[in-house]
Formats: C-alpha cells, structure tokens, sequence
C-alpha cells in the first residue's frame, strides 16, 4: 500500500530545473521560497494526500484518513511548537537538524545515492508545494 | 566461525546507519504482525492460494522438456523425499559462477543445463510454481543460509546494501525493518523483512510472487532505482536476509496483505 502511494505519484512538478536558493539563519529558513504566499488549503490538502508521503509516517488532526502512520510526532500542535521558518526548514531539509533523521528532505536534490531514474534531479515537492504546507502547519495550534 | 567475524567486520565499517541488529529472541516472522483471517488463509492448505502453485509445480516437475527429454523427476525423483530441506540454504554458494544463486536460479540452472531447455522468465508463473514446490518441502524447517563460509563476503555485501540509505528518500532497508519495525507505515504494518515465507502470495499483488519482487517493490518505494531481476545486488540482500534468518521456520508458501 505505501509503495502504491510512491509509485502513483506523479514526478514532482517542480521538474528538473534548479532549487530556488534559501539561507538557513540558525534552525530555520526565515524567507519564502516562492513570492507568492502558502495557500493554506492546499497545504492541507498535500498532506492528507497519502501521494505526498507525510501521513506514511505521520498522524495528525485529519479524522477523514483511516490510515496514518506512527514513525513520527503528531502533526497537531506543529504552528505552537514551531515559527514558519522552523517548519520550512524542517521540510526543505530535516537532515540538516538532525543527520539520522528517516524524515526525508523535500526540497532537495545533491547527496542523495540511486535515485531511480523517474525522479532524479528533482526535489519531492516543489517550492510551492512546501510553501502551501508551510502556511497549513503553522495554523496547527492545538 | 568465519561467517560471524564477516559479519563483525561488516559492523566495523559500515556505519550508515546506526541500527543494533535484532536480537535472536526478537525475531518475528512476518505472519505475526498479520490479521487472524490472514494467518488462517496461511495456515489452511485448503485456504493458502499459494498452494495452487505449489500444485502446479508438482505437474511441472513431472513433464519433460529441453532437447535432453528429461523431466526434473527423471533425476530427482519424488519432490517430497530429494527436496525436503533444500530451500533452507538457499542462497548457496553456485562453485560454476563462484557466486552466491536463489532458489529460482538455481532451478534454472537445471533448466538450463540438465534439461537443456530455455531459462524460464522470473516471475513467470511456471518459475514460481517450481519454486514454491520446492519451497514447500521446507515448511517448518529452520533456515541454515549462510552456513558456507564461501558465502562471508557476499553477506557482508548484502549487509552493506542492507545498511546503505538510498533513492529520493534517502532510507535505508534497517531505517525500517531494524530501527522501526514496530510500527506503522499509514496502514501497514512494518515487520522485521525476514524472508521465511518466499515465494508468497500477496493479496496485494493478487498472485505469487518471489523475494526479488517483494525487494524490488520496497526499493522503489523509497524511491530508489530498482536492480534487475537476478541481479548480484538483489540476490547478495537475499542472502544477507535468510542469513539473519537462521534458526527461523521457512513457511512457505506464505500469504501476506
Ligand atoms: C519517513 C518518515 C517521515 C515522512 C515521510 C515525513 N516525516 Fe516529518 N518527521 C519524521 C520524524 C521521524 C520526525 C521527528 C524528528 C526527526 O526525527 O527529525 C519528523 C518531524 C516532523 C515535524 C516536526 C514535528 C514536531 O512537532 O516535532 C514536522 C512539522 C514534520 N515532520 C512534517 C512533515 C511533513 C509536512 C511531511 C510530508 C511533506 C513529513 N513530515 C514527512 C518522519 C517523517
Ligand atoms: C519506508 C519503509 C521501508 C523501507 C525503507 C524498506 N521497507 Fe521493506 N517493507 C516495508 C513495508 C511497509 C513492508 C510490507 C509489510 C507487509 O505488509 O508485508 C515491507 C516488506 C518487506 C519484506 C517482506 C517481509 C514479509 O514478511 O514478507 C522484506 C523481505 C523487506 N521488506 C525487505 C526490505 C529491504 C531489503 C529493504 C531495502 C532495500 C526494504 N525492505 C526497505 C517498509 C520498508
Ligand atoms: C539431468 C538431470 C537433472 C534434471 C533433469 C534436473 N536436475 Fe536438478 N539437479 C541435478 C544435479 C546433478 C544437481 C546437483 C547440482 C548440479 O550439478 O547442477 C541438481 C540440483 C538441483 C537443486 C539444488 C539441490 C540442492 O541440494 O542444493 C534443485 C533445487 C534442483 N536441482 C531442482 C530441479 C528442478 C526444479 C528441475 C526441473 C525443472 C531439475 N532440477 C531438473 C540434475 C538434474
């Protein structure tokens, strides 16, 4: 069932060409990727999307999911524990907070080993994409 | 012993990933995370679609084919008697190749040499009958893979690809099966990835399928490139799996959701 959710899932929108730049200040990514602002409904809407991966691993407030998974924190609460930029890094890259972490890096493309051949060079999500999580997460106040 | 100091070794320098191996007296077979209704299709002849194929072997292995004429009971006699504990040590060491085959390369290479016929296609339906057949004449007994010490360096190297994080989520098989086996993945259950139950058949697949299958699916799920059948990568994690099996009971052919 989890790898239907891999292999359905078209390859990322965001296509070949190159990551938009970010500066990491501290433990967060302060700006936007994109100029555009989050849209928070299609936030959350990418997550429950079990395409997008998160509740694999994650559970959240989504009643409307009957499978969610338990290798990670309950997204509830995620705007409290975290400011925007916090969760934007902690999407774009989640290695960088912790090297052993499973969370995989969503916006990333370098240091990765045997990507399969239909999503090589691309990020999992594009800039938009993290960006419309982004603006969902931090309404998550419990 | 050769094969625990390969083994060692291996611990020494791989270090990807930081997983303990589970201890002997953890190890569970993938039939214990299922439903009961699943265990049960397992454990009733009547129920376990696998034994479909496990019959269709038995007509297989009777009919002679190749240019030699030969059927594989012409030289093995009954299955159930020349079979019985086979499918425990495979893989084996193969002394033609001077590398490690599976089962279904194995039955191959009878194909290929004894009776002179054509390699029948992985995951074709009369390479799975075979090999469920001989599988099956295993059931309960315990797996022995790796006792060869020709096998150390192949183990160590299915170890290694074990340990690697790989793909376009960056995990490694242990991430799973070693460090989170207890858990779930949305609604799967994460077992501890010991192959005893291979062939099986996968409700999810509708069929039976092989132990390439299974690690082929779950590579591309992590959104890694995926070997070829028979490939000598697939077939070192095969080894490297049934290795860490020993002492477990074989179950197949085993049903799985
Ligand atoms: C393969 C597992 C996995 C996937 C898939 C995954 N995460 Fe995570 N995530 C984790 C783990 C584990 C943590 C705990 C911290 C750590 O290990 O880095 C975490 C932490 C987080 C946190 C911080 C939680 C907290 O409050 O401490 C957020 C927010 C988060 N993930 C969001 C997401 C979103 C959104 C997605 C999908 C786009 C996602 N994760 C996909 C495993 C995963
Ligand atoms: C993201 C988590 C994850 C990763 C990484 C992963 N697997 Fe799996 N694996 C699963 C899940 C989920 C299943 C399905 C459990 C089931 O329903 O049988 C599974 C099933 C298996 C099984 C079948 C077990 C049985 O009882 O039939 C084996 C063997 C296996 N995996 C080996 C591997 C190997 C080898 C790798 C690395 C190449 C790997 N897995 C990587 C999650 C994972
Ligand atoms: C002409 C004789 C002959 C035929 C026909 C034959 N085999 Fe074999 N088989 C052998 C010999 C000899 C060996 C020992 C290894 C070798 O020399 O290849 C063997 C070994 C095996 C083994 C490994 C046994 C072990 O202990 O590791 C299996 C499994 C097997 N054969 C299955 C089959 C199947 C299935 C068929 C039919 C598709 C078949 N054989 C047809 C002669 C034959």
């Amino acid at each position: 069932m989890w790898l239907a959710a891999a292999l359905l899932t078209p390859p990322a929108p965001a296509g070949a060409q190159a990551l938009q730049p970010y500066a990491v200040v501290g433990d967060a990514i302060p700006e936007p990727l994109t100029n555009a602002r989050g849209d928070i409904s299609r936030g959350r809407a990418l997550v429950v999307e079990r395409s997008s991966t998160c509740i694999l691993c994650h559970s959240g407030p989504f009643p409307e999911q009957k499978f969610q998974g338990d290798l990670a924190p309950d997204l509830s609460g995620s705007g409290n524990r975290w400011s925007e930029g916090q969760l934007r890094l902690r999407l774009v890259d989640a290695s960088r907070l912790n090297a052993a972490t499973i969370m995989p890096s969503y916006y990333r493309v370098d240091g990765l080993t045997r990507v399969g051949a239909l999503w090589r060079g691309k990020p999992i999500l594009s800039a938009e994409q993290i960006e419309d999580i982004v603006a969902y997460l931090v309404t998550l106040r419990e | 012993m050769r094969f625990l100091g390969a083994i060692a070794a291996a611990l020494l320098v791989a270090g990807a990933v930081g997983a303990a191996e589970i201890p002997q007296a953890d190890r569970r077979s993938g039939y214990s995370f299922m439903k009961p209704d699943t265990k049960t299709m397992q454990d009733d002849d009547t129920a376990n679609p696998g034994m479909l194929w496990v019959l269709d072997g038995e007509t297989l292995w009777n009919r002679k084919v190749g240019s030699a004429g030969k059927a594989c009971a012409d030289c093995h006699g009954n299955a159930r008697n020349s079979m019985k504990g086979v499918a425990i040590s495979y893989p084996a060491f193969d002394k033609a190749t001077g590398r490690p085959i599976d089962l279904e390369q194995r039955i191959n290479s009878c194909r290929t040499n004894h009776q002179q016929a054509t390699p029948l296609p992985f995951e074709s339906r009369e390479l799975l009958a075979l090999t469920a057949l001989v599988a099956r004449q295993s059931q309960g007994a315990s797996i022995e893979t790796g006792a060869d010490p020709q096998l150390a360096p192949f183990i160590a190297k299915g170890r290694e690809l074990y340990m690697q994080r790989q793909g376009q989520f960056n995990l490694a098989c242990a991430n799973c099966h070693d460090d989170n086996w207890d858990k779930r993945l949305a609604g799967a259950a994460i077992t501890q990835g010991h192959p005893t139950g291979y062939p099986l058949y996968r409700l999810e697949w509708q069929s039976l399928g092989s132990l390439q299958r299974r690690l082929r699916a779950c590579i591309t799920g992590i959104r890694a490139q995926a070997y070829d059948y028979g490939a000598p990568e697939l077939v070192e994690l095969e080894l490297y799996l049934m290795s860490r099996a020993r002492g477990m009971p074989l179950e197949a052919p085993g049903v799985r959701p």
